[in-house]
């Protein structure tokens, strides 16, 4: 269909609209990694240990498991859709670990590691068949399985507790141990979000996410297996949050069946701050990852700051704001941007 | 051509029901190859059906669908594309925040080493089938803010990135310029020499005529005739599409024009449009003429309150209007019929009630509450007024025809009683015999002293019902003609920009 060598190729006059959208594209992203470092700056001239290796170290840590849950989030609400039960599998998981690992303590860990993701798996393989098949809208749906999912980690716990001394060692040292100085939990976060953003970027089955987020009629039209795409980000999304679960368990030794309550909202919050668009179409996993990072970031500074934890919650509230006005604003330009030139192109 | 060769894509006795509605009934259609085949009639004939069960969007509920002869049942629109049926659809089906690029390959990314997008070749490619479609469009650009026509472009690119063996395309060329539409014809012509087999719907008889070997003719969801087009004259063809004559298209009554009602004042919007000034007096119609792009719909937008202005400002009754304030522009009297009725000019999902009332809530209610016998009493008033074809009044607005949709946006606004009535493309995609009614109501509506702005690019349109006709040109207006002087000729001089300074 490419032949014909017609006329020699036009001048091509859209150039500079792809530029500027190109631009945008990067400065949301680089804005983040700016307001991360404006933000540690701010807090070491302030509080000179907030830069020790042991703090940084924390912070990476804790930053990964919400990456991990961040990345598996973007992949859902690109397609226009919502997992707020990440926080309830997220728990089912950790305390799955725990339990098997204080029974069986010779259990390998990546056997470990893969039935996380697999109970995750089947639990967002839920999620995704009553959204895509029983056409239930993705907030619902999740939000009724966020509460389902805790009410079978309490009924599983039934109020025990899984404590790191009866944990092996060798799962511990994978919370809290490091490779060539990084902490493996910051290195596992990064592989995911890695591969999830090339595949994302590279794949046609990433590129299709985008469509049906963007026009999900136009996608199907345009012959893309919308639900099967749809079913597949739900699936992965909880195979990530089992992922993170098992991580969290190696993290902090100590579930309870409250493990990651909530997580859901901050994950949310870490996303659209990262510049993944609710409404779908656009974002990508790495800046969905930056947005964990600097959620993370503020609410140690603030804690190093010794700001009162009220406080705390109304910094990130206003984060989310200011990255929801500035996103629209500079969507608004944009537009208006693409407008003019658009209208130049064609009188 | 032959027309004994296999059909590659055929419909026999095909039939589908909407709900209570039979929208086909006895449809037979074959697309042999080397053959393009026009498919007309009016509005509500049950054309998109055809296109709908080809295209998979939609499953027979009666009859065959035979490719290369043999039974098929397709079950998704990917089931049409794996067996070559490429289709562009008369709603935007584009992804606003990808690259034009992937648009146009959307679901078959041309793959490099481990299944990766190759990303170079799909740009060579799509920016080569641009190319071919003569257009100036950068295959990265996203597609927001693409105009319209290039939108329509992207569609058309989106069809023709896979070797498609049957082509349906429904309404491509509305929003296209004339060589744009010569372009996508010497396209179509070349996938037909190749083999491949087209299903072209339009309702500009004069590209069925150009382009079409053979003509398939439906009314009221059926097929009434099909036949090669060299047999047929237009006047045939628009006979057996209403199965009537049409005596008159344009019914322009002559009418007493009054003082001015609508005055716009050195109206500008940046990079959209330029110190735009005119009046529209009261019983008057002023056409608004101009190439896709030229900004006309923009100005309505701006003088209706709905994009700021940032300059100028616009008078009803010589009382100026607060700027960038829809409420206000209603108030005083103006109403609003905008291009894109889907989209813009109805809620698709609320029913034909509703819709036709909406700008009469305040009216309808009764301390806050809709008094819905009042409002079903208003719509059915209305409906029996414009002739409206529905089922049920609580049916979505949706299930109506195109025509039949526009009626109920008329509708929306006549009920406020206007003084000022701006419709920007009233009868776009709209089949004759409508358009035949809409263009009565307007000229009705002059008759009763209403000033009426219509943005048109039908130039038998403007020229026929106009009492003066204003040309835009790249956001400027470059000519003012009345009635007399108007002509094909002068309208296209002074929207290609020919007579600038003249005007000036």
């Amino acid at each position: 269909m490419t032949a014909d060598a017609a006329s020699p190729p036009p001048q091509v006059a859209g150039a500079e609209a792809r530029r500027l959208a190109d631009w945008v594209f990067r400065v949301r992203e680089l804005g983040i990694v700016a307001a991360f470092a404006l933000l540690m700056l701010v807090t070491a001239i302030i509080e000179p240990r907030f830069v020790t290796a042991d703090s940084l170290r924390n912070l990476a840590l804790n930053a990964a498991i919400f990456a991990i849950l961040a990345a598996g989030q973007t992949l859902v609400i690109i397609t226009r859709n919502v997992d707020l039960s990440v926080g309830s599998v997220l728990g089912l998981a950790a305390f799955m670990a725990g339990d098997l690992l204080s029974s069986h303590q010779s259990l390998p860990i990546p056997i470990v590691i893969l039935l996380g993701m697999l109970l995750g798996a089947a639990c967002g393989a839920l999620n995704g068949v009553l959204v895509t098949f029983g056409q239930v809208p993705a907030l619902v749906v999740t939000l009724g399985t966020l509460y389902a999912f805790r009410g079978v980690a309490f009924l599983w716990t039934n109020g025990r507790q899984v404590n790191a001394e009866t944990l092996p060692d060798a799962f511990l040292n994978l919370g809290t141990g490091s490779i060539l100085g990084i902490p493996t939990l910051a290195l596992i976060a990064l592989v995911v979000v890695v591969v999830v953003g090339q595949a994302l970027r590279d794949f046609r089955s990433g590129r299709e996410l985008y469509a049906i987020g963007s026009n999900p009629e136009g996608a199907r039209l345009a012959g893309v297996r919308s639900e099967r795409r749809v079913f597949a980000a739900f699936l992965l999304s909880g195979a990530l949050a089992g992922l993170a679960g098992v991580l969290f368990t190696a993290r902090f030794g100590t579930v309870d069946a409250t493990a990651g309550a909530s997580y859901e909202l901050t994950v949310i919050s870490a996303t659209v701050v990262g510049g993944v668009a609710i409404f779908g179409g656009t974002g990508s996993v790495y800046g969905a990852a930056l947005g964990a990072l600097l959620l993370q970031t503020i609410t140690s500074s603030l804690i190093v700051l010794k700001v009162d934890a009220f406080w705390q919650e109304a910094a990130i509230g206003a984060l989310l704001l200011v990255a929801i006005a500035f996103d629209r604003l500079v969507g608004l330009r944009l537009d208006a941007r693409l407008r003019r030139r658009s209208v130049r192109r064609a009188g | 051509m032959n027309a004994d060769a296999t059909p590659i894509l055929e419909l026999d006795d095909a039939a589908k029901s909407y709900g209570a509605v039979q929208a086909l009934r006895h449809g037979n259609i074959a697309l042999r190859p080397g053959e393009v085949r026009a498919l007309v009639g009016e509005n509500g004939a049950g054309k998109s059906t055809v296109v709908k069960l080809l295209g998979g969007v939609v499953r027979t509920d009666g009859g065959r669908m035979l490719v290369d002869g043999a039974a098929v049942d397709f079950h998704s629109p990917t089931d049409a594309r794996d067996a070559g049926i490429a289709v562009i659809y008369q709603e935007p089906t584009l992804f606003p925040d990808l690259s034009v690029a992937e648009n146009v390959v959307m679901g078959g990314h041309p793959l490099g080493a481990l299944h990766r997008i190759d990303r170079g070749k799909m740009h060579d490619e799509v920016q080569a089938l641009l190319d071919r479609l003569g257009v100036r469009l950068d295959a990265d650009r996203p597609v927001r803010g693409l105009s319209i026509a290039d939108q329509q472009i992207v569609e058309i690119a989106k069809a023709l990135s896979f070797d498609a063996r049957v082509l349906i395309m429904d309404e491509p060329t509305a929003a296209l310029s004339g060589p744009e539409v010569e372009r996508l014809f010497g396209v179509v012509r070349t996938l037909r020499d190749r083999g491949a087999a087209v299903l072209f719907i339009s309702h500009r008889l004069e590209e069925v005529f150009a382009l079409c070997d053979t003509v398939t003719i439906m009314r009221d969801g059926e097929v009434v005739h099909d036949a090669r087009t060299s047999d047929l004259t237009p006047g045939e063809v628009v006979r057996r599409m209403v199965g009537r004559e049409l005596s008159a298209l344009f019914p322009k009554e002559e009418t007493e024009i009054g003082g001015p009602v609508l005055t716009v004042h050195r109206l500008t919007r940046e990079g959209v449009f330029t110190d735009i000034g005119f009046e529209v007096r009261a019983g008057e119609i002023v056409a608004l003429a101009g190439l896709v792009g030229a900004g006309r719909s923009e100005v309505a937008r701006a003088i209706f309150g709905i994009d700021r202005a940032d300059a100028g400002h616009v008078e009803v009754d010589g009382v100026r209007l607060p700027g960038h304030r829809p409420l206000a522009a209603m108030r005083a009297g103006i109403g609003f019929v905008p291009e894109d009725r889907r989209q813009q000019g109805l809620v698709m999902e609320l029913s034909i009630a509703r819709n036709a009332t909406l700008t009469r809530m305040g009216a309808l209610s009764r301390g806050g509450i809709i008094r819905s016998r009042a409002e079903r009493r208003l719509a059915r008033d209305w409906a029996s007024r414009l002739q409206l074809k529905f089922h049920r009044l609580d049916d979505p607005v949706g299930f109506l025809s195109g025509g039949n949709q526009q009626k109920v946006v008329l509708a929306k606004w006549l009920a406020t009683e206007p003084k000022v009535l701006i419709v920007d493309e009233p009868t776009r995609g709209i089949d004759v015999g409508t358009k035949a009614e809409v263009h009565r109501l307007l000229s009705e509506l002059a008759g009763r002293g209403v000033a009426v702005l219509m943005i048109s690019s039908e130039l038998p349109e403007v020229l026929g019902m106009a009492d003066r006709v204003l040309v835009m040109h790249e956001g400027r207006l470059t000519g003012e003609l009345s009635r007399a002087e108007a002509d094909e000729e002068a309208v296209m001089r002074a929207a290609t920009g020919q007579i600038e300074e003249a005007a000036a």
